[in-house]
């Protein structure tokens, strides 16, 4: 009430009218313009508003294209082709919206790489980092129904795949897998619920989260590439002496993010929409058909980390297990870190190499899963799979007898 | 005076208060519970599915031993074999070029993992998709055929990627595919009335 008052004078006006009944001013001053960030923020501080924005992408690409698409098993593939064929400009809106589902990934993967760097899921943000994995597993979910309703072959066995993982679950799991597919294979019921819940249910639940995940960054501040609290240093009206305005400074600098993004996003569209197999499979362009599997079964770019350790496995149920443990693991991070600093920039040289072996390992892993198992691949995933946990199960060890730099009281510049 | 006490006296009795909080809330979150059944059981196989769906029964009276019929079972087409005694009789000369003799690494019931993989030595139950790639193995039961070769036991060649298997549906080492071809769940209901779909333990239940 005060803050809206002191720099809105009510004049009367249709301004002041609307603030009387919605407390819009109050609401920017609170939150855009009293929110203070700290003033380091470097590159990798653009990816957690563009995957905001590609969410937006998503949600209004995807209402258009469910104009046209149809959940059905005899007409969902016919109705794609008709969205690219015969609908003016559908071709455009599906390729936005297919783009945008890989792109959500790379801003969400940076997102979280950015994190992990600066140790921004540290004390006392865990809930927000356990927010954001809840985004993650959510997004996960939402992009595999997604990718099952165009009914192209690979849809249909990578439904096939997906679904059957249910079915390693001790003796609950078969029937869970009917349960899910609503039929004794993947069927026309599979398709009809899945479009349901990448429409209606999931979307609601990530817009949920994203509320959540903002309300938390607020409550706690956001985290810096120094890896220090900025609410230690106030100055005398309370506001941290090493913060700035979220409005105009950050909404300024992100928009020049989001012109950057939109020339690399608009690229894609236009020129490679298939991006050589990566986005849109080649096999995903003939019809679902449960006689005939693809020449191999791989899911998309964003899954493949996470595929490639199943396929190293030679046990399909532990192999299963392993996969939701690479992902479950992700949650214990705030609690697996002991360093007595948060950012990458002061802890020792082990965390350095352990997270610089951990990238390595993701990205050598998402290229395994793109291709057929073969025995060296399998052997190179057990290695690389091997990598990708030790980071985790080492990070109390490594992170508490190496020697670090001591963290600086303020916010620094360098890089 | 005596208006405040009986205020007071009643403010006090908080544990009754909570006991009805909390059985209200109880009663609140079984009836909850309850009203979500009808949503999860909204999931399961509609009737529809499950006509279509249901254990399939085939009269193997007029099938002669080395014939083959093909059916097809909730999408997928199986094989129904009737082997010769003496292909029967074969089934344990080729072991040592079978890449999983025993099915350890293969799908099917446990009543069919033994050699000839079936119920019955005579009647070999498929699912005819090739474990490879899902084509269709064509049947080449002939012992010797000239087209697979002079020690060739009889069996089934899948002409998309040239996995071969032998007639209990075991894949030959030199074969694309890893696993044996795989065996549906079945029973006999009587000597000569087969039912996909209904496992031979289960018999009695259905």
């Amino acid at each position: 009430m005060a803050v809206s008052s002191d720099k809105h004078p009510a004049k009367g006006g249709f301004r002041a009218w609307l603030n009387k009944r919605l407390p819009v001013d109050e609401f920017i001053d609170s939150q855009l313009i009293g929110y203070f960030a700290p003033k380091n923020f470097n590159i990798w501080y653009f990816f957690g508003s563009l995957a905001l924005l590609v969410f937006v992408i998503q949600i209004l690409s995807g209402i258009f294209l469910t104009m046209h698409y149809k959940p059905s098993e005899l007409m969902a593939f016919d109705s794609v082709e008709y969205i690219m064929r015969e609908v003016e400009w559908g071709w455009l809106i599906r390729y936005m919206h297919s783009t945008g589902a890989s792109f959500f990934f790379i801003m969400v993967y940076l997102h979280m790489f950015r994190a992990m760097m600066y140790g921004s899921y540290r004390e006392p943000r865990e809930l927000l980092w356990i927010l954001g994995m809840l985004l993650y597993l959510a997004l996960m979910a939402e992009a595999f129904m997604g990718y099952v309703l165009p009914w192209g072959n690979m849809s249909y066995w990578g439904a096939q795949v997906i679904v059957n993982l249910f079915g390693t679950i001790p003796v609950i799991g078969p029937a869970i897998v009917e349960w899910i597919r609503g039929d004794y294979g993947i069927a026309d019921s599979t398709l009809n619920r899945f479009f349901a819940l990448h429409v209606i249910a999931l979307p609601f639940a990530i817009a949920f989260l994203i509320l959540m995940h903002l309300v938390a960054l607020r409550q706690t501040g956001s985290n810096n590439p120094d890896g220090i609290e900025i609410k230690a240093k106030l100055n005398q009206d309370g506001k941290p002496i090493d913060g700035i305005p979220f409005h105009p400074y950050y909404t300024i600098k992100d928009l020049v993010g989001v012109g950057v993004f939109l020339i690399f996003f608009c690229g894609v569209i236009f020129f490679v929409p298939t991006f050589g197999g990566l986005f849109l499979e080649k096999p995903n362009f003939e019809a679902a058909n449960e006689l005939s599997t693809p020449e191999h079964i791989a899911p998309v770019w964003y899954f493949t980390a996470f595929y490639a350790m199943l396929r190293a496995v030679p046990d399909q149920q532990l192999g299963a297990l392993l996969m939701l443990l690479a992902i479950v693991v992700l949650f214990f991070l705030p609690w697996l870190d002991r360093s007595p600093v948060k950012s990458i920039r002061y802890k020792g040289i082990l965390s350095k190499i352990a997270l610089t072996l951990f990238v390595i390992s993701f990205v050598v892993l998402s290229y395994l899963g793109l291709m057929p198992a073969s025995d060296l691949y399998v052997i190179l995933a057990r290695i690389f799979t091997a990598i990708y946990f030790a980071y985790f199960i080492l990070m109390p060890w490594y992170t508490s007898i190496e020697k670090t730099k001591p963290a600086p009281e303020r916010v620094t510049y360098h890089e | 005076m005596s208006d405040d006490s009986m205020m007071a006296k009643e403010e006090v009795d908080l544990s009754r208060r909570k006991f009805l909080t909390a059985a209200t809330v109880a009663t609140g979150a079984v009836g909850a519970a309850f009203t979500l059944v009808p949503f999860i059981a909204s999931w399961k196989p509609s009737e529809r599915a499950r006509a279509l769906g249901a254990p399939l029964e085939i009269d193997l009276s007029k099938l002669e031993p080395g014939q083959m019929i093909t059916q097809s079972w909730r999408k997928q087409p199986i094989y129904v074999v009737k082997r010769t005694p003496e292909a029967v009789a074969k089934l344990g000369s080729h072991e040592a070029s079978l890449k999983d003799p025993q099915s350890g690494a293969s799908d099917q019931p446990d009543y069919a993992k033994n050699q000839a993989r079936s119920l019955t030595p005579e009647v070999l139950v498929l699912y005819a998709a090739c474990t490879h790639l899902g084509c269709l193995p064509k049947q080449y039961f002939t012992q010797a055929d000239p087209a697979m070769g002079a020690d060739w036991p009889g069996g089934f060649f899948c002409p998309c990627h040239g996995s071969r298997f032998d007639l209990a549906g075991r894949v030959f080492n030199g074969s694309p595919a890893s696993t044996n071809l795989r065996v549906p769940p079945y029973s006999f209901k009587n000597d000569s009335l087969l039912i996909i779909g209904i496992d031979a333990n289960e018999q009695g239940a259905a």
